[in-house]
């Protein structure tokens, strides 16, 4: 471990309240969720933050319920969780799908739908997820909540639209109506980190999310509006590897993904016709 | 802070943010809990949180306020799992074997191969090649 744990700072709030009013005065604060990608950079000793906020104990953050029509998942929902909840498996059975394929057991018991909105990467599994099911993320400061679409949530690589006096406390989703299809790409099963992960949509306007294929998150517009006025899936994959902006990194190619996000495309059209 | 360690009530003083696995190893001299790759890959440093199989060195000494932990030392090499990696051959050198001993431990009993599979897919093995570590497995839950 390369980082001087005695270096560094936790402070430890009891309820959401304290955490934000921690946030506005003593900030700024790094949040910590289940911490599962926090210590693989203090592994690695790459975190520059020094003062930590413990979420870990709000229960509250970790409800899943419905409201209205609305599911409501709370941002310390942990993957485990989220593979076991009926509502979840229900409305939404690609973050299912998404969440059993993250980690293993022991990252499933700890990593949280919230740790992977907020920490930002490209490769998050779930972000493909959200975006496809257009979720609400629900942001909270010591004084205000506001409501941020998904698909302006990332400006830029690995940056977010939230305040440093902002927590992400739920994330909404509204009902997702048409046939759900995911599927990541990685080099097993368990315990990659994803080459390409694609979450879509079949109904008359259907919808593409894909990560790992652009600095952020993306939906792919292009491609689906092409797909909804009726092009065929050879001209809808050709407008697809338009769309993406992979990058050549230690998990794979520019190349391969290109071509992994096109047969990607086929087969779920293919699958949900 | 006060945890459940192994069943018993004890009282530990330690930085918050100090990796539970190094707690566990230094403060507590539990040294049966290992360290692999450090980063949440290889499950070698599993333990119980509260029933859970986690992995100790992703997890801040806060997050064990209060919480069970059972380590390897626990199972007092009483438990059917211990024998039945012993007789399948489900160890060789020995590093990843604590991790999934407490990985499987958490199973329901009579688990099918398919179950085991996955709840292990978080602990890798160098040497064995997993199948006597499947035997194993699916043996004591039987």
């Amino acid at each position: 471990m390369r980082t001087a744990i005695s270096s560094l700072t936790l402070l430890e709030p009891r309820s959401l309240r304290e955490a934000l009013v921690m946030l506005r005065d003593e900030g700024p604060l790094t949040p910590l969720a289940g911490c599962t990608d926090v210590y693989v950079n203090f592994n690695f000793g790459t975190l520059p933050q020094k003062r930590f906020l413990n979420l870990w104990p709000l229960e509250p953050l970790r409800k899943i319920g419905m409201r209205g029509g609305v599911l409501s998942i709370g941002a310390l929902a942990t993957y485990a969780l989220l593979i076991a909840s009926t509502l979840v498996r229900r409305r939404l059975p690609i973050l299912a799908a998404a969440s059993r394929e993250i980690g293993g057991a022991q990252i499933q018991n700890r990593g949280t739908i919230g740790g992977n909105v907020a920490n930002a990467s490209p490769a998050g599994d779930t972000l493909p997820v959200l975006a496809a099911a257009e979720a609400v993320l629900v942001l909270r400061s010591a004084s205000a909540v506001r409501r941020v679409p998904f698909r302006s949530f990332y400006p830029a690589y690995r940056s977010t639209v939230m305040r440093p006096d902002e927590l992400l406390v739920s994330i909404e989703i509204p009902p997702v109506a048409g046939r759900q299809w995911f599927r990541k790409v990685g080099t097993r099963a368990a315990q990659a980190i994803s080459k390409v992960v694609m979450a879509a949509v079949r109904a008359p306007e259907p919808r593409i999310a894909l990560g790992s294929v652009a600095p952020t998150v993306l939906r792919a517009v292009r491609t689906e509006r092409a797909l909804a006025s009726g092009a065929s899936i050879e001209e809808a994959r050709r407008i697809l590897m338009e769309e993406i902006q992979p990058i050549d990194d230690l998990r794979s190619t520019a190349a391969y993904r290109r071509q992994v996000c096109g047969n990607l495309l086929e087969r779920f059209w293919k699958e949900t016709a | 802070m006060r945890l459940t360690l192994n069943g018993r009530a004890v009282n530990v003083k330690a930085h918050p943010m100090r990796r539970l696995l190094d707690v566990l190893r230094e403060e507590c001299g539990l040294t049966g809990t290992k360290e692999g790759c450090g980063e949440g890959e290889c499950g070698a440093c599993t333990v119980l949180l509260d029933g859970e199989p986690v992995n100790s060195c992703l997890i801040p000494f806060a997050q064990a306020r209060g919480a069970k932990i059972k380590t390897i030392e626990g199972l007092k090499g009483a438990h059917p799992l211990q024998a039945t990696f012993v007789t399948e051959g489900g160890a060789q050198c020995g590093i990843c074997t604590p991790g999934m001993i407490l990985a499987a431990a958490a199973l329901p009993r009579k688990a099918a191969l398919e179950e085991i599979r996955v709840a292990l897919a978080g602990n890798l093995c160098r040497c064995t090649g997993y199948e006597g570590i499947y035997r194993a497995i699916f043996k004591a839950r039987r």
